[in-house]
């Protein structure tokens, strides 16, 4: 009998905004890059009192009506009572008919720097009667879900003594990883932190069954590009040869961009739903519904059958007489191609921006959904921003070309389940390549075999076996320098507040487990009383180490993250007293990014991201 | 992965019961066989409702029947009705309506009844032959699997044309239900608010 507080398993879970997955690797059946892997089944509520087991959980919650279901209709194979908040599957489909009890995107709102995301705010649009929860909260109920199918499904391997590994968008900041990291650990269990696109890569090097050697080689630029339902993520992971072995290395991540599958198939609902109206239907919301799965079914006929010319859409009546109450209607390839294609893919120069409008004066507190719908104006963005990304790498040097006005990826890795249709990655692949071509440079390449839905949760499993000394591993450390806002020392002018410097804390690419102690500043902080400082990322500036004093920076460069706050509790120390402290910054192993205040005497205090903050005024 | 169970549910039982006390009231032999194994019917079962099977009349050796398990069939029908709005539809004359309503409503229909197939059943063709092929079955085929029609004369091996592959369920796999959940219920009646 083994040990069991040895891990048997390495389980990985995609937490995703519309769909989260677990998957694992056998860690005794394992050797090397044979890893063997499965997916869970996660049985969940479909229907009241109806129990399935699904390889995806929904990632919606839905709050029911004390009256609205019988009693022991909501129990799971594991519960001794009744769930009093549903998730997965029914949650989603009841709560599409009753959208004010239903929470949904819990995982975009738990990096929306504009909300309190320990405050119970979710559904934003519920009514007094309905006991709202928090985004930590709702994160927190899928993964205590999927814990418990797991300890369900392996009673022999109790999931806390396994090794576990949860995926965030790179674009997560340190206050978002932070948040996942405590929602994990209020669902029992304390994983590490992997970035969604990094897992996709995992996927495809495991996928390969080794041959992954064949189809990269040192140099390689790999630009992954995920599209998920409800957000879009880019990476670029270059390919290092170190000691004779290919070493990836992930170099830069993009910006949050909250726009994804979902919004397509809603965006094609409404064209159709206007198309309706012209000729006298209107469709109610329950309707509209109905047609936004419709739509979601002919778009993938559409997009990956590229000899279908139309697809028909039938609402169906919602009453019992199904004929005649029904509305067909069609889309047509030509409606789907100016709309998903050119509308989400347009072919635009390399030098085309994301367009962003003034928001109106009074805007209603909501996520901060993407303002240009084009993700390829996104990808153009990310890769111009990101020109010099291997400027500094290890046998890159001679690679960059200044002329150069964006990053040139020499491989494309797609993930998502919008690339299911070969059309759109396609064109992604065929924009790019204009691209290039306008530069002179060869045309990039499409990785194939890409596991397009269980891909993160998959690679996220791989990563858990890997850094356990199984198999590769991608490098690459954080993916953004940090700063603190301090005031800089200049005689005071008056009108004018003294301006901004940024402090480096934290500078690009530090590997998990280091630390670093802030040189020469002291800070001093008074016991008792909180204090806070701005603070900034960057994706960009690579060159910036601890200690570093920025005057001046681009407009682009820096970005504005939440505010970090420090107290010092006044145990054995006189509140009112200034105690001096130096910064330190962690990159731990866990994947997060710690901040503390250390005194002279090596008494340390955690410096914590701000997740309260009210909207800004 | 779960299989329907051969022993009967809540509600079949209940009919079971039923059927039991009528037929002892109105059948003595049966009642003698109640009387005398004291559990009742086992090698034939009353007629179940809703789907009554045949009845077996005591013979010196009858051929045991199965009782049908009517929540699995229950349970079938709510996802046929949920997912392709089956019931919905066999309820309707169509006689009113134009082929073209009719088609719309069928495709509701059909990708909703391919939707619960795919996803509760592995369904395979018994034969992989195309069909209008010659096939040869040989001695001691299995004759549940295959049927002969025709001119069914002499000995295996029989040589002839396959004109239906069959279909098989290779694994079922329906939702679990709890305790209390009431299959009867194909659909709940919906009253928005």
């Amino acid at each position: 009998m083994s040990d069991s507080q040895t891990p048997r398993y390495a389980i990985g879970i995609d937490l995703g905004t519309t769909h989260s997955a677990l998957s694992y690797v056998d860690l005794q059946a394992s050797d090397g890059e044979k890893a063997v892997d499965a997916v869970l089944p996660i049985p969940q509520l479909t229907a009241p009192g109806t129990v399935e087991a699904l390889p995806l959980l929904p990632s919606f919650l839905y709050l029911p009506h004390p009256d609205e279901m019988p009693a022991g209709e909501r129990a799971l194979p594991w519960s001794q009572i009744d769930e009093t908040a549903v998730a997965g599957e029914m949650a989603r489909s009841r709560g599409a008919t009753t959208p004010i009890r239903l929470v949904s995107s819990a995982k975009s709102w738990l990096c929306h720097p504009g909300v309190d995301r320990r405050a119970a705010i979710l559904p934003p649009d519920a009514p007094d009667e309905v006991t709202r929860v928090s985004p930590l909260a709702a994160s927190t109920r899928y993964l205590e879900h999927l814990r418990q199918a797991w300890n369900h499904a392996h009673p022999e391997a109790p999931f806390d003594h396994q090794s576990v590994t949860v995926t965030i968008p790179a674009s997560f900041d340190p206050a978002a990883r932070e948040l996942t990291a405590e929602a994990a650990r209020q669902a029992g269990f304390s994983p590490t932190l992997l970035e969604e696109p990094q897992a996709a890569l995992y996927s495809w090097i495991q996928g390969s069954g080794g041959r992954w050697r064949k189809q990269v080689a040192p140099g390689d630029i790999i630009l992954v590009v995920d599209v998920g339902g409800g957000t879009s993520d880019f990476s670029l992971i270059a390919i290092l040869e170190r000691d004779g072995k290919l070493e990836p290395h992930r170099v830069a991540v993009g910006d949050h961009i909250l726009l994804g599958g979902d919004n397509m198939d809603l965006a094609l609902a409404h064209f159709v739903a206007r198309k309706l109206a012209t000729n006298g239907t209107q469709l109610d919301a329950w309707q509209m519904r109905a047609l936004t799965y419709g739509c979601r079914s002919a778009k993938e006929e559409l997009l990956a059958n590229p000899n279908a010319t139309t697809h028909p859409i039938v609402v169906p009546s919602r009453g019992s007489k199904l004929i005649g109450g029904s509305i067909r209607t069609e889309l047509t390839r030509e409606e789907v191609t100016s709309f998903i294609t050119d509308g989400f893919f347009p072919r635009v120069e390399a030098s085309a921006r994301p367009a962003v409008r003034a928001r109106a004066g009074l805007t209603q507190l909501g996520l901060p959904y993407a303002q240009d719908a084009a993700i390829t104006r996104h990808l153009a963005a990310f890769l111009a921003r990101q020109a010099g990304a291997t400027a500094e790498l290890e046998g890159f040097s001679g690679r960059v070309n200044a002329e150069h006005s964006f990053l040139h990826p020499s491989a494309v890795l797609f993930n998502g389940g919008v690339f299911k249709s070969g059309i759109l990655a396609q064109r992604v692949m065929d924009t790019i390549n204009d691209w290039l071509y306008m530069e002179g440079a060869e045309p990039a390449r499409m990785l194939e075999g890409a596991d397009l839905d269980l891909a993160v949760a998959r690679g996220a499993a791989y990563f858990s076996y890997a850094r356990r000394g199984g198999g590769v591993r991608i490098r690459g450390g954080t993916a953004r320098s940090y700063y603190v806002g301090v005031e800089s020392s200049m005689p005071a002018i008056p009108g004018m507040e003294p301006p901004l410097e940024a402090l480096c804390v934290a500078p690009f690419g530090m590997e998990e487990g280091s630390e670093l102690e802030l040189p020469g500043q002291e800070f001093g902080l008074v016991i008792g009383e909180p204090v806070t400082f701005r603070f900034f990322g960057s994706t960009v500036r690579r060159q910036d180490r601890s200690g570093d004093l920025l005057e001046f920076w681009g407009p682009d460069e820096l970005q504005e993250l939440n505010e970090i706050q420090a107290t010092l509790p006044a145990e054995g120390r006189v509140a009112g007293d200034v105690v001096q402290v130096k910064l330190h910054a962690l990159a731990t192993d866990a994947g997060t990014l710690e901040l503390a205040a250390v005194a002279r005497d090596g008494q340390r205090w955690k410096v914590e991201f701000d997740v309260r903050s009210a909207p800004e005024a | 992965m779960n299989q329907p169970s051969n022993l009967p549910g809540f509600f079949s039982r209940l009919s079971i019961a039923f059927g039991a006390l009528f037929k002892s009231l109105g059948d003595a032999e049966f009642a003698a066989r109640v009387r005398d194994d004291g559990v009742g019917p086992t090698a034939a079962p009353a007629p179940v409702a809703p789907a009554p099977a045949p009845v077996a009349k005591p013979a010196p050796a009858p051929t045991p029947l199965r009782a049908p398990t009517p929540d699995s069939a229950l349970q079938l029908l709510s996802l046929f009705q949920r997912e392709a709005r089956l019931i919905d539809f066999a309820h309707e004359n169509l006689s009113g309506y134009s082929d073209a309503d009719i088609g719309a409503a069928a495709r509701v229909v059909h990708e909703g009844c391919a939707r619960v197939l795919r996803e509760h059943f592995t369904i395979e063709p018994v034969r992989v032959e195309t069909e209008g092929s010659r096939v040869t079955l040989p001695e001691g085929f299995d004759a549940a699997s295959v049927r002969l029609t025709g001119n069914v004369v002499g000995q295996a091996p029989f040589t002839g044309t396959l004109s239906h592959r069959g279909w098989r369920a290779a694994n079922v796999t329906l939702p679990q239900l709890s305790e209390s959940h009431d299959a009867r219920v194909l659909a709940p009646a919906e009253v928005e608010l």
